[in-house]
C-alpha cells in the first residue's frame, strides 16, 4: 500500500481551453470598452464590433 | 522572446492590461490557462462546462479589470481562482435547482420508469459487489480505513468524525481523499471490474 503513495496516477493529462475559447476572450477584451462618466461617476460598459 | 514573457510579474502584466495593452491579458492567460482549467475539471468532471466556466471567469476577470475594481493587494492567480471556485459553486447551485436531462443519447423512457427493484441476479451481483469492496477497504491503512467506514457504513459526518478520532476535520477529509483514491488504485492495479 506504501508504495501506492508515490505511483504517478496514469489518468495524469494535460488539460488546456480550447483555442476558441481563448481567442474568444481576447476578442471579449478588445471589444469591451469602459465609457468613464466624470460628472456622475458612472462607469458604462459597451461591446464595440 | 518567451525567456523574457516569464521574467514579466502578473502584478506588471495586470497593470499594463488596465493600462490598455491588450498583449497583456494574452500572456496571462497562457501563462494560467492550464491551471485554471484543470482545476475546473477537477470539480465539475466534464470538458463543455468545463469550457464555459473557464470563460466566464476570465469575463469577469476582464470587466473587473477594465471597470478598475481589482483590488492590487491579492495576487491574480488565486484571485483568479477564487472567482472560478464561486462559479463552479455557482453551477452545481443552478443544476440543482433546475435538474435536467442529458440528451447526448437517444432518450429512453424506460430509463426514468423502469422497476428500480432488484431481481435475484442483481441483488446476488450487488452483495458480490459490496463484499469485495469490504475486502478491498481491509488493505486500507487503519487511519484511513477507520474514516472511510464512519462516513461511509455509518454516515457520518466529518464534523462527527473529527469528534470521534480527535483529529481535525481536515485531517479527516484528507484521510477519506487517501482512502477513496488508494481505493481507485488499487482497484486500477489489479483491473478489478465492480459493476452493479
Amino acid at each position: 500500500m506504501a508504495k501506492l503513495y508515490i505511483e504517478n496516477s496514469k489518468h495524469n493529462q494535460i488539460l488546456e481551453p480550447r483555442e476558441e475559447t481563448v481567442n474568444f476572450l481576447l476578442n471579449y477584451s478588445q471589444a469591451l470598452s469602459v465609457i468613464n462618466c466624470s460628472k456622475s461617476k458612472l462607469k458604462f460598459e459597451a461591446l464595440l464590433n | 522572446m518567451i525567456m523574457k514573457r516569464e521574467l514579466i510579474t502578473d502584478a506588471v502584466l495586470v497593470s499594463s492590461y488596465i493600462k490598455g495593452d491588450e498583449n497583456s491579458l494574452s500572456i496571462l492567460i497562457k501563462r494560467h490557462k492550464q491551471k485554471i482549467y484543470s482545476f475546473i475539471y477537477s470539480k465539475v468532471y466534464d470538458r463543455d462546462i468545463t469550457e464555459d466556466v473557464f470563460q466566464d471567469t476570465f469575463i469577469k476577470v476582464i470587466r473587473t479589470l477594465k471597470l478598475g475594481k481589482y483590488n492590487e493587494e491579492g495576487k491574480f492567480l488565486p484571485w483568479v481562482m477564487r472567482i472560478a471556485h464561486n462559479l463552479v459553486i455557482d453551477h452545481f447551485r443552478k443544476n440543482n435547482r433546475m435538474p435536467k436531462f442529458d440528451n447526448s443519447t437517444d432518450f429512453d423512457i424506460f430509463s426514468v420508469i423502469s422497476d428500480s427493484s432488484l431481481n435475484a441476479e442483481k441483488s446476488l451481483i450487488k452483495s458480490q459487489v459490496e463484499d469485495d469492496v469490504r475486502r478491498l477497504i481491509e488493505e486500507l491503512p487503519e487511519d484511513q480505513k477507520q474514516v472511510l467506514i464512519m462516513r461511509m457504513y455509518n454516515d457520518m459526518s466529518f464534523k462527527e468524525i473529527s469528534d470521534n478520532t480527535g483529529v481535525s476535520i481536515n485531517t479527516a477529509l484528507g484521510r477519506m481523499r487517501y482512502a477513496l483514491i488508494n481505493l481507485r488504485k488499487v482497484i486500477d492495479k489489479h483491473n478489478i471490474v465492480l459493476t452493479n
